[in-house]
């Protein structure tokens, strides 16, 4: 009977920790709406960015794919949906279509920027990828001449939000005298969608795949003599990370009811490869952890940093919002200095790490 | 043609500045294999100081061109201290940490020093006093100035500098054993730390020649001016095979030299369809071409795979 319960999946075994973290999940977007709308949205961007983290994750955690250029699957997924539901070109395809179309698409520019840069070595792959995201950008930038497709600078506006017949995400509804905002139900579909990479994170782990993935990781000359089509392998992590980073893409356009090229710079993609490395680089609590402290520090520095000028010296020394980036930037640094595995690294990683170590 | 001649010189400027701030990149990988992502910024650190002495002296009657050697004296000073200091505090602490943890240090540097920099020197874009008067040239149907001259002489003469300390002095041998094997260098009574700790300095001292060359050819600096300009430099680096110092150099010339042939030609080409504002897109995609058929780099030896 014992072993049969150590057999169950985890989460029948820590049920009470699973009905607590669903309670808290629950209760988020209520308890931060008390302090305005803006911080629902804060919240709403950290399940975001836990989404794209993760789907990082299969690709540099899991696989050791060093990718910079994450970010151009993102806003394909983003234009993707931009460009199909709003007066641009006058498209309001419903997002069922939408989402899944950005996901291929996002996909199939993964495995075409893919296909001729995976046998490179770590770090000319991760410049290649940095190239690969910075001519997606400086695109997305210039295609508004002479054929006006991306609107260039200036950005898509009027974006359709989310909408399943007339339950529109973007509008407040009443539910039993509860009213639910916008930012709150897309709060929801948010959790839904994270949860659904979670479990997908998961079972990839132990998978064949995942594991194939490991043994590349960590020797792919060994993995390839054991058989294993590094190939294709790598182009299958490339590509399912390149998917969710579409589907993110496309629900922040539907969210945001705006976007621009300014959204997905080089610097996005390096904070969501710090979210990986920062929480702990192919453990899911620890990407979760990266993600959300990444996104709430600089929202907190910047919620904190004026009035905190204010009270000690009376006016503004420093301009808040470089301080905020400089705290930022700091604590990347101590954070890598205190702990080089990440905030919360595997239980394995941490392990080879003191064996490295004696 | 005469666009040809015209961008050709441009382009070798350019392509002088992207050369000396590869270096930077390149010593430091060959030898420890970090991408110091915050060397881009040491670049703008240093066009700062050398713009700040320049004005501050601009009034004492000195002559021009004086100010301007003092200038990028006091810039490469500072910039040799800022490149020691970062590996000293940020880097060494994490040696045989994981491979990707140095690379978040460096990306949180990078944020550091940018907004330290915007801290003492502002938001705005900030213009360069010309120095120097400047003569333009004719040759051919191209015209180029004195500044450019001077910036391709400086460049050339600092970089047969830099070989001669690399192939010549014992520093460049330890330098040498170090990039082979740290280890066996270490057993042979090379001192690893300091060794690594010159690396910084070296590259960050060219690092401040650079930027002075930008600040003085483009008479314009501004805090987030390291990044793209770090980030080429960098692509140049790959281009000519990371780790590789004559790479570094052919790399640059030829990344600014494809840029500016890239820019002038790049209407013509797609029949107007594609503007100049796609110059940036050239670097990376002359990048990702080179690297699929010579995944080493032009110059980068085959090396086996290290996990």
């Amino acid at each position: 009977m014992n072993e049969q319960l150590k057999k169950a999946a985890p989460w029948q075994r820590h049920w009470l920790a699973v009905v607590l973290i669903g309670v808290v999940l629950l209760a988020v977007p209520f308890v931060a709406a008390l302090g305005g709308q803006a911080w629902v949205r804060i919240a709403n961007f950290a399940i975001l960015y836990i989404f794209l983290a993760l789907g990082l994750n299969i690709v540099v955690g899991y696989a050791g794919l060093l990718d910079l250029g994450y970010v151009a699957f993102y806003a394909v997924g983003a234009y993707v949906y931009a460009l199909l539901a709003s007066p641009h070109f006058g498209l309001h395809l419903p997002f069922w279509v939408i989402l899944p179309l950005g996901a291929a698409i996002a996909c199939l520019f993964g495995m075409l920027l893919g296909a001729p840069t995976l046998k490179l070595r770590g770090d000319y792959l991760a410049i290649v990828t940095l190239g690969f995201g910075e001519i997606i950008r400086i695109f997305l930038n210039n295609l508004n001449a002479p054929i006006n497709v991306t609107n260039g600078a200036q950005g898509i506006t009027l974006i359709d939000p989310i909408r399943i017949g007339d339950f529109s995400f973007a509008d407040t509804t009443t539910i039993f005298g509860l009213d639910i905002s916008g930012p709150q139900k897309y709060y929801f579909l948010l959790v839904a969608l994270a949860i659904m990479v979670i479990i997908v994170n998961i079972r990839l782990q132990n998978s064949r795949v995942g594991r194939a993935w490991q043994a590349i990781r960590e020797d792919e000359v060994a993995a390839k003599a054991c058989g294993i089509n590094t190939r294709n392998i790598k182009l299958l992590a490339f590509a399912m990370g390149a998917s969710f980073g579409g589907v993110a893409g496309g629900v922040f356009s539907a969210m945001q009811g705006f976007v621009s090229p300014e959204s997905f710079s080089l610097m996005e993609s390096i904070t969501i490869l710090a979210m990986v490395v920062l929480g702990g680089m192919g453990h899911i609590p620890g990407v979760i952890l990266g993600a959300i402290l990444l996104t709430a520090l600089p929202e907190v520095l910047r919620y904190g940093i004026e009035p905190l000028q204010d009270a000690l010296f009376g006016r503004m020394i420093i301009d808040p919002e470089s301080l905020r980036m400089l705290i930022f930037g700091l604590s990347m640094v101590l954070v890598m200095r205190f702990r080089p595995a990440g905030l919360w690294p595997s239980p394995q990683r941490r392990r080879e790490l003191a064996e490295s170590a004696n | 043609m005469d666009t040809l001649l015209q961008q050709l010189i441009n382009g070798l400027t350019l392509g002088a500045v992207y050369a000396l701030v590869a270096l930077g990149y390149t010593m430091v990988y060959g030898i420890i294999g970090l991408i110091n992502f915050a060397h881009g910024e040491v670049v703008m650190i240093g066009t700062m100081v050398a713009f700040t002495v320049i004005v501050s002296l601009a009034g004492s009657g000195m002559p021009p061109l004086m100010i301007l050697g003092i200038g990028l004296l006091i810039s490469v000073v500072v910039c040799m201290a800022l490149g020691w200091s970062l590996e000293r505090v940020a880097y060494r602490p994490l040696r045989g940490a994981p491979r990707l943890t140095p690379l978040i240090t460096a990306i949180g540097m990078s944020m550091v020093l940018q907004n330290v920099a915007m801290i003492i020197w502002g938001r705005n874009y900030i213009t360069f006093p010309p120095m120097i008067e400047k003569h333009i040239f004719h040759i051919g149907g191209a015209t180029f100035t004195n500044v450019q001259v001077a910036i391709v002489t400086l460049a050339a003469l600092v970089m047969l500098g830099l070989i001669y300390l690399v192939h010549r002095t014992r520093l460049g041998m330890a330098m040498r054993a170090t990039a082979q094997n740290p280890q066996v260098a270490s057993l042979m009574g090379v001192d690893i730390n300091r060794v690594i700790a010159m690396a910084f300095v070296i590259g960050s001292a060219l690092g401040a020649v650079a930027g002075c060359m930008v600040g003085s050819y483009y008479e314009i600096a501004h805090y987030q001016m390291g990044f793209m300009l770090g980030l080429k430099a960098f692509t140049a680096a790959v281009l000519g095979g990371i780790g590789n110092l004559a790479g570094a150099m052919a790399g640059g010339i030829l990344l600014g030299v494809i840029e500016a042939l890239g820019a002038g030609y790049i209407g013509q080409l797609t029949g107007d369809f594609l503007g100049s504002h796609y110059q940036d897109i050239f670097a990376f995609i002359v990048l990702i071409v080179v690297l699929m058929f010579r995944p080493s780099g032009l110059f980068g030896e085959r090396t086996g795979d290290r996990a």
